[in-house]
């Protein structure tokens, strides 16, 4: 079990560190919303499942949709895409 | 006494002149300068493009470290400042955590009678079976009735901050939002009308074994209000509106507030004055047991249910 534990806190450790560094805001969200998963595993795994619950649904779950919504207004995914879209009009013009 | 000039001599004076030049008849100018038609200027494209590339050798200019020594000084005195007050901070904190207790040591101020005495006879004096739940909602429900106003306030707060006014201001923001959604996903609507149900009865169940298991009225809630969410994403603002609108959520948040601060305030003057509770504890580890503690989870709940789905609703459309 303490393997198990330290290859999850490592897995955290390596979360945080690649949230900070990914230029993507879309993939440091996901990897938050990973962070948020493996930590609400370590709340069961330390006895404390009352916080493993709140974890999963308000950590994994609605923060991050919170986040993407936000992603949303600021046009932050919507512009990847019509990125994505000239490239391949150039592709099939050329 | 003012008097009537002929019509030729009232072209002489100069108040005619002004009057002509005013009203555009005759330009005093012409035939007597010399007049160009002016050359068409760049193309305002070009014009722009053109700034651009001043502003960007401009900017190059400035920050250029030889070229401009004031950036060069700032710079050198701007990292010699962070790496000082980077180290003051680790100074500051380090001393303040070195002083701390030791952590799990017996003589800790942490291990004192209060925790000893939740542990011992919390079930005995609260009926409920998860000492948290007995601990946040019976020992310290002041605390908690505190959060959910908390809560209650920063949706407010949300409200005020990206409420938008005009009703036609919303409509044009959910259509510029939905128009990159799929909108009437098969695979999303199928998902949704299978998982949803399940969803809600788990956070209900949560919820309701707050004081039996872990959960309890936040968790709950927060599933709840993630299973709206789910809804609300498959299909759509009109089909919640249906069922929940803006005096829907005032109404609950109200509702469940004010039942919270009644039953806790009952408990607080019967508990201060030393009068018996009508409120029975029950057996230990029935549903219907631990005295208010349930009725304090189903209303935490509620206000915590309805404001994830608030937050969502005010983050997408800025109003229901």
């Amino acid at each position: 079990m303490e393997v198990f534990m330290m290859i999850l806190l490592g897995f955290l450790v390596v979360c945080a560190i690649s949230v900070s560094l990914s230029k993507n805001l879309m993939n440091s969200i996901l990897i938050f919303m990973s962070y948020s998963l493996v930590m609400s595993v370590i709340w069961i795994i330390i006895e404390s499942p009352d916080l493993g619950i709140t974890e999963a649904a308000v950590g994994a779950g609605v923060t991050s949709l919170l986040f993407f919504a936000t992603l949303k207004k600021i046009h932050a995914i919507v512009k990847l895409e019509e990125d994505g879209k000239e490239e391949q009009d150039e592709q099939k013009t050329s | 006494m003012s008097r009537r000039l002929p019509e030729q001599e009232y072209e002489k004076t100069f108040s005619y002149k002004f009057k002509q030049w005013l009203s555009g008849e005759k330009d005093p100018y012409l035939g007597e300068v010399e007049m160009q038609p002016q050359e068409e200027g760049p193309d305002a494209v070009v014009i722009q493009k053109q700034r651009r590339k001043n502003r960007h050798r401009a900017q190059r200019k400035a920050l250029d470290l030889g070229y401009n020594a004031e950036v060069r000084i700032f710079q050198k005195i701007y990292k010699v400042f962070s790496v000082i007050f980077c180290i003051c901070l680790m100074i500051v904190l380090l001393t303040g955590v070195s002083g701390l207790p030791t952590f799990g040591k017996m003589e800790n101020p942490v291990n004192n009678e209060v925790s000893s005495r939740y542990i011992e006879s919390g079930l005995q004096e609260t009926g409920a079976v998860n000492i948290v739940t007995g601990m946040i909602l019976d020992y310290r429900a002041f605390d908690t009735l505190g959060e959910s106003h908390v809560l209650f306030i920063a949706t407010c707060t949300v409200l005020i901050l990206l409420r938008v006014d005009k009703k036609k201001g919303i409509r044009e923001l959910e259509e510029n939002d939905r128009v990159f959604e799929p909108e009437n996903d098969v695979i999303l609507q199928t998902v949704a009308k299978v998982v949803v149900p399940p969803i809600a009865i788990f956070g209900i169940y949560v919820i309701l074994c707050g004081h039996l298991g872990p959960g309890g009225g936040f968790s709950g809630g927060a599933i709840i209000g993630a299973g709206l969410i789910l809804y609300l994403n498959a299909f759509g603002f009109e089909e919640t509106e249906k069922f929940f609108r803006a005096s829907t959520y005032k109404k609950m948040s109200f509702g469940a507030l004010a039942c919270y601060a009644l039953a806790k305030s009952y408990s607080f003057f019967t508990g201060a004055n030393h009068i018996h509770s009508i409120i029975p504890l029950g057996t230990p580890g029935a549903i219907l047991s631990s005295g208010l503690i349930l009725i304090l989870n189903i209303c935490v709940g509620i206000v915590v249910a309805g404001t994830m789905y608030t937050f969502y609703v005010m983050f997408r459309k800025g109003g229901y």
